[in-house]
C-alpha cells in the first residue's frame, strides 16, 4: 500500500515542473506583490498612481501570462494532471506557507488594521495610503483598510477568473458562470456601493443578501437607510424583498447555485482563486453531520441576533409605526413556527429522523428565547443586548469563521468551507433546494464506473459517487452547482438540470441495463 | 448461519456481496489478495496522473463492510477443494463455505513474444502492476505500447502526463478497429496523435530485447524496425483469472462455465464478472464481457439467486463507456466494426474532429440498432427506452435532442445532424 504513495512522492516533481514562461510569469506577478509589501514597511512610493497600477498591473500580467502558458498551448479538456503531486494543492509546503500568510492578513485586517497603516489621527500610511488614487478615483475619498480588501478581492476573483476560464474552456456552463461571478464582484459588490458613496448614498451592495449580509437589519443600517431619502427606502424595501420574494422564487427554478455560485463573492473567490484547492474538501459522512449541525447552529445564531437587533431598534407605540416590537416579536414567533409546520406537515417523507429532530429542537430554542425576551421585557436576548450579540455575531462569525478560517485555510480545508459549514444564506438556500426546488444532479443510468472523480473535485464534500453509483440522483442542500463533478467525469454521467419535481429524488436498487424484471421487482420491493 | 464466501473484491464480488446482505442474514467474507478494501479498477490511471490519491478510489468508507457485516478478508487462494467445500490459502489456512461465489477477474495476455520477462515490460490490470508501472517509469522517457484497446490509450495517455515519449502499436488500420467503425476509429487515431502519442497502425510487435541487469531496452516490430525504449506496456487484452482453477473439478474453457444462473458445473458454485464465460449468452451479448458494467449486473442477479428469489442473468441492452484523452465516447445497442448486409450506418462528425456520431439502423425497416456518440453525452434511459420500444431511425434522429445529456449552455448539433441525414441518406 505504502509503497504507492512513497514511489507518488519520490516521482512527484515530474510532472509538476513550471516551463519557463511560467517562471518568468511568476516572476512578474511576484514582482507586483513586492511593490504591494513593500507599502507595508510604510515606505512612501513618490508617485502613487503609477506606482499603484504598476503593482496591480504586474500581479495581473503575471496571471495572465502563467495561465495563457499553462493552457492556451494545450488541447481543451480535464486539467488535473498532477493535482495531487504539488505542493500547493495536496497540502505540502507551500500550502502551508500560503495558508499562514493569509491568515496573518486577515488578523491583521480585522484586528490590527494600524500595521496596514490606518491612523485614526491624520492621514493614513502604509498600504491603505497607497490605494488613495484608486480610491480617490472611485468614491471620491482616501482608501480604508477596506477599500484595500476589496479592491484586492476583486482583482483576486477578475485574475483567476481568467485562469478558470481558460481552464474549463469546453465547458461553456463553467464559463459563463465565471463571467457572471467577475460582473457580480466588480460591479456589484465593488465599484456600485463605492459609487453610492461618492454620490453621498448609503454603501449598498444590492446583491449582498440578508443573512450572509448580517448587519443589514440592525438599527445603524436601517437609520442610514431611512435618512437617505427615497433612494433609501428603495434599497430597504429592495433587501426586504430579496429576501422573501426573489430568493425562493430563483432558488425554486435553478437551485441555491443562482446565488452561491453565479453572484455570491464568497462563492466567487472560492471558485477563481480557490479552484486549486477544491479537492481538499472533506468527503467523509462523518464530515457531512459536523456540517449540518454547524451550519443550521449558525442559521440560528444570525435569527435570533436579527430578531434582537430589529427589536431594540422598534418603539413600543403603535401611534409612531405600526410595526411595535410585541408585534414584531410574534410575528416573527409566528412567521417561523408557520414556516416549520409547513415543512414537517408537506415535507416529513423526505426528511432524515435526525433532520426533523434538528428542526423542532432548533425551532424550540428559538420560541424560548423569544419568550425569555418577551417576558424579561428588558430588551435583552439570552441576557445580552440586542447590539452584543451582534457584536458576537460579527466577531465570531463574520471575521473569524468567514475570513480567518473561511479564505485563509483555503490550502488546508479546501475553498468553501464558509459556505459549507458556516454561511447562514447557504443554509436557508440549501433547505429550500432540498425541499422546493426543481434543481437536480441527474444520473446518467448505469454508466458510472465509481471512478471518483466526482466526489473529489467537489469543493462541497459531497460524495456524489455514492449517489452516481447506484443510479440516483444528487439533491444535497449543500450543493453549490458548480458544475465540476459533470465536469470531471470521464463518463458523461453527471448533469445539473431543473426539471419536474416527480421522480426529482429517486433511489434505484439494481441499475439500468440490468434484467427489466429484475429491476422492476427489486425496485418496486424496496420501495 | 450459511456461510457465502466470495472470492474477488472487485465490483462483481462486491456487489454481490452488498445485495446479498440486504436481501439476507448470511455470512458473508470476501476474499483477496490485491487490496484491503474494495477499490475502482477502472480509476487506476487517474491515481498515477495526480489526479486522484489512492483513498479517492475507494467508493465506500473503510466502516462500510463492518456495519453491513461484510467480512473482509486478504488472502490468496492457492486452490479449492470442491468436495470438502473448503479454500486453501497460501498461507497454509483453510476456510470453509457453503456456497462459493468466483469473482477473480482478469490478468492480462502474453502471447509468448521474445523478452515479455524482462524488467520494465508490463501490463496494467492490478494494483500491483500499478506500483510496478511507478518504478518502473522512474526513470524512463520512452515508452513502447502493444495492442490498441481502451487500458492501451488510457497506458499512453497516463505516460504522457509524466513527459514520457510514447510510441504505440496496433494491428488495425485505425485505432479499435475491432470494435468501432471505422470513421469513428480513425477519428479516435486523430485524436491519439494530436497529443503527441507516435501512433503506429498495421503494426506488430516481433520480440523485446535487453538484459537481465538493465531490463528492456528497445523493441522490434514485424517490419525490423527497433524502437529503443525502457518501457513496455502489454495491453494485448485481457483474459479470464483462473490458471489456479485449471486442474479441479471446475468446467472451465477460456472462463469458468456457467449456466444462465451463473452456477457453475458444481452446486453451490458461482461465477460473475470478468472471469465468467456464459454457456449460452443472450443474442448480442458475448460469452465473455469483461467490463464493469457486466461485473454489476452479474453481481445484483447472483445475490438474488443465492437469498432464495431465482432469476436468471438476462442483461438488457448493450451500453459502454469509455474516453480518449479528451474525447468521451458512450454506445448503446450495436454498432458493428464492419457491418454486414443487415446493418447501415450513418455517420456525422464535426469539423473540429472532436465530436462525431455514427448511428446504425436496419436497411428495409430502418430498425435503430444502436449509436455511438463521442464527444456529445447522451441519455442512456433514453436509449433505452428506444431500443426496447424498436424506434426507426427517423424517430431517433427527429427527437436526439430529448437524449442529450451535454451539459447547460452547450452548443447543440442534432439540427446539424438531422440535416446531414436528410441529405446524404434519405435521397439516395
Ligand atoms: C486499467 C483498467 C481500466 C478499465 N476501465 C474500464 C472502464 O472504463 N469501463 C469498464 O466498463 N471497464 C473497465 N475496465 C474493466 C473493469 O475494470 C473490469 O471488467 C472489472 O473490474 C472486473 O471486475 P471483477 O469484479 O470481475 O474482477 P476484478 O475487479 O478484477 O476483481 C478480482 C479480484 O479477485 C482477486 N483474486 C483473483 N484470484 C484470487 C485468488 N486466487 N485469491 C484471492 N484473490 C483473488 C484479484 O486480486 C482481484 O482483486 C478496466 C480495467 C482496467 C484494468
Ligand atoms: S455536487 Fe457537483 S455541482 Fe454540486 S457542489 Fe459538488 S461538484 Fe459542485
Ligand atoms: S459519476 Fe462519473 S466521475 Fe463520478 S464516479 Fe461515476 S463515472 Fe466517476
Amino acid at each position: 500500500m505504502s509503497n504507492l504513495e512513497r514511489n507518488m512522492s519520490l516521482t512527484a516533481e515530474e510532472p509538476a515542473k513550471l516551463s519557463l514562461t511560467q517562471r518568468i510569469a511568476s516572476s512578474i506577478g511576484l514582482i507586483g506583490l513586492f511593490l504591494l509589501a513593500l507599502t507595508l514597511t510604510n515606505l512612501s512610493f513618490p508617485n502613487k498612481t503609477l506606482f499603484l497600477s504598476l503593482s496591480l498591473g504586474l500581479i495581473t500580467v503575471g496571471t495572465i501570462i502563467f495561465a495563457n502558458d499553462l493552457y492556451l498551448g494545450k488541447p481543451a479538456g480535464v486539467k488535473n494532471d498532477g493535482v495531487w503531486f504539488k505542493s500547493l494543492s495536496a497540502r505540502g509546503f507551500w500550502a502551508w506557507i500560503i495558508g499562514i500568510s493569509l491568515t496573518l492578513f486577515y488578523i491583521v485586517l480585522y484586528w490590527y488594521p494600524q500595521y496596514l497603516g490606518l491612523n485614526a489621527k491624520g492621514a493614513n500610511t502604509g498600504i491603505i495610503s497607497f490605494f488613495d488614487p484608486l480610491s480617490q478615483f472611485i468614491n471620491g475619498n482616501p482608501a480604508s483598510q477596506w477599500f484595500v480588501y476589496g479592491t484586492l478581492y476583486t482583482v483576486a476573483i477578475l485574475i483567476f477568473g481568467y485562469k478558470f476560464i481558460l481552464k474549463y474552456r469546453q465547458n461553456r456552463y463553467e464559463v459563463i458562470r465565471t463571467f457572471s461571478v467577475m460582473f457580480f464582484q466588480l460591479g456589484f459588490a465593488f465599484l456600485i456601493p463605492e459609487i453610492l458613496i461618492r454620490l453621498n448614498q448609503p454603501y449598498y451592495n444590492p446583491a449582498n443578501i440578508w443573512p450572509l449580509n448580517y448587519d443589514l437589519f440592525t438599527d445603524y443600517k436601517i437609520n442610514t437607510f431611512l435618512s437617505a431619502g427615497n433612494l433609501g427606502v428603495i434599497m430597504l424595501v429592495f433587501s426586504i424583498i430579496s429576501v422573501f420574494i426573489i430568493t425562493p422564487i430563483l432558488t425554486y427554478k435553478y437551485g441555491k447555485r443562482w446565488y452561491c455560485s453565479w453572484v455570491c463573492g464568497c462563492g466567487g473567490l472560492a471558485e477563481t482563486a480557490g479552484d486549486p484547492f477544491r479537492q481538499l474538501s472533506n468527503k467523509s459522512q462523518y464530515a457531512w453531520k459536523i456540517e449540518r449541525w454547524v451550519i443550521h447552529s449558525v442559521l440560528v445564531f444570525v435569527t435570533v441576533m436579527t430578531i434582537a437587533v430589529v427589536y431594540s431598534f422598534l418603539g413600543d407605540s403603535t401611534s409612531d409605526f405600526w410595526l411595535t416590537r410585541d408585534v414584531f416579536l410574534w410575528g416573527s414567533a409566528g412567521f417561523l413556527t408557520l414556516l416549520f409546520a409547513v415543512i414537517l406537515i408537506f415535507k416529513h417523507k423526505e426528511l432524515a429522523k435526525d433532520a426533523k429532530y434538528g428542526a423542532i429542537g432548533y425551532l424550540v430554542i428559538i420560541l424560548a428565547i423569544i419568550c425569555i425576551n418577551y417576558f424579561s421585557g428588558n430588551g435583552n436576548i439570552f441576557f445580552f443586548a440586542g447590539y452584543k450579540l451582534r457584536e458576537w455575531y460579527g466577531f465570531l462569525i463574520g471575521a473569524v469563521f468567514s475570513g480567518v478560517i473561511g479564505v485563509g485555510f483555503y490550502p488546508i480545508f479546501g475553498s468553501r468551507v464558509w459556505c459549507r459549514y458556516g454561511c447562514p444564506m447557504a443554509a436557508i438556500l440549501g433547505m429550500q433546494q432540498r425541499l422546493f426546488s426543481k434543481f437536480r444532479i441527474t444520473t446518467n443510468g448505469g454508466q458510472c464506473i465509481s471512478c471518483g472523480n466526482c466526489s473529489t473535485y467537489c469543493e462541497m464534500g459531497i460524495d456524489v459517487r455514492a449517489y452516481a453509483q447506484k443510479g440516483e440522483n444528487i439533491v444535497r442542500s449543500s450543493c453549490v452547482g458548480c458544475g465540476i463533478c459533470s465536469a470531471v467525469c470521464p463518463r458523461g454521467v453527471l448533469k445539473l438540470e431543473n426539471g419536474d419535481l416527480d421522480g426529482r429524488i429517486n433511489s434505484e436498487e439494481v441499475l439500468l441495463g440490468n434484467d427489466v424484471d429484475l429491476m422492476d421487482l427489486v425496485n418496486q420491493k424496496s420501495k | 448461519m450459511e456461510h457465502i464466501v466470495i472470492i474477488g473484491n472487485g465490483i462483481a464480488g462486491i456487489t454481490c456481496a452488498r445485495h446479498i446482505r440486504k436481501n439476507a442474514d448470511a455470512k458473508i467474507t470476501v476474499v483477496s489478495a490485491e487490496s484491503e478494501y474494495f477499490f475502482s479498477r477502472t480509476a487506476l490511471m487517474y491515481v498515477y496522473m495526480g489526479h486522484m490519491k489512492w483513498d479517492h478510489l475507494k467508493p465506500y468508507e473503510d466502516w462500510f463492510w463492518e456495519k453491513n457485516r461484510i467480512e473482509l478478508k486478504k488472502a490468496l487462494v492457492d486452490n479449492i477443494n470442491f468436495e470438502e467445500k473448503t479454500l486453501h490459502f497460501s498461507s497454509n489456512e483453510k476456510m470453509n463455505y457453503d456456497k462459493l461465489v468466483l469473482a477473480t477477474g482478469s490478468v492480462y495476455n502474453k502471447f509468448g513474444w521474445k523478452g515479455q520477462e524482462l524488467k520494465g515490460v508490463q501490463g496494467l490490470v492490478s494494483k500491483q502492476d500499478l506500483e510496478l508501472l511507478e518504478e518502473n517509469t522512474r526513470d524512463c522517457n520512452k515508452a513502447v505500447i502493444i495492442g490498441g484497446g481502451l487500458i492501451g490509450v488510457e497506458l499512453a495517455e497516463m505516460l504522457k502526463t509524466r513527459n514520457i515519449d510514447v510510441t504505440f502499436l496496433i494491428r488495425e488500420k485505425a485505432f479499435w478497429h475491432n470494435v468501432l467503425p471505422l470513421q469513428d476509429a480513425k477519428l479516435i487515431s486523430d485524436q491519439i496523435r494530436s497529443h503527441g502519442v507516435d501512433l503506429r497502425h498495421e503494426t506488430e510487435i516481433d520480440k523485446i530485447t535487453g538484459d537481465q541487469k538493465k531490463g528492456v531496452t528497445a523493441v522490434f516490430t514485424n517490419s525490423g524496425e527497433e524502437i529503443k525504449c525502457q518501457l513496455v506496456g502489454l495491453c494485448t487484452g485481457v483474459r479470464p483469472n483462473i490458471d489456479f482453477l485449471k486442474n479441479s473439478r471446475l468446467e472451465t474453457d477460456k472462463g469458468i462455465l456457467v449456466d444462465e444462473f451463473l452456477q457453475t458445473n458444481i452446486k453451490e458454485v458461482y461465477a460473475i464478472g470478468d472471469c465468467a464465460q456464459l454457456k449460452q449468452p443472450a443474442s448480442n451479448r458475448k460469452p465473455i464481457e469483461a467490463v464493469w458494467y457486466t461485473g454489476r449486473m452479474m453481481g445484483e442477479t447472483l445475490a438474488q439467486t443465492l437469498t432464495g428469489n431465482t432469476i436468471k442473468y438476462k442483461p438488457g441492452n448493450w451500453f459502454n463507456s469509455a474516453k480518449f484523452f479528451d474525447i468521451e465516447y458512450q454506445t448503446y445497442g450495436q454498432v458493428s466494426a464492419k457491418p454486414g448486409q443487415n446493418e447501415k450506418q450513418f455517420h456525422w462528425q464535426h469539423k473540429d474532429k472532436t465530436k462525431a456520431i455514427t448511428i446504425a439502423f436496419e436497411p428495409t425497416s430502418k430498425k435503430f440498432l444502436g449509436i455511438n456518440t463521442f464527444g456529445i453525452r447522451m441519455r442512456h434511459p433514453i436509449f433505452n427506452r428506444w431500443l426496447n420500444e424498436e424506434q426507426k431511425i427517423d424517430h431517433v434522429l427527429a427527437n436526439l435532442k430529448q437524449a442529450n445529456f451535454d451539459p447547460e449552455f452547450y452548443t447543440s448539433y442534432e439540427k446539424e445532424i438531422f440535416k446531414s441525414f436528410k441529405e446524404n441518406l434519405q435521397n439516395p
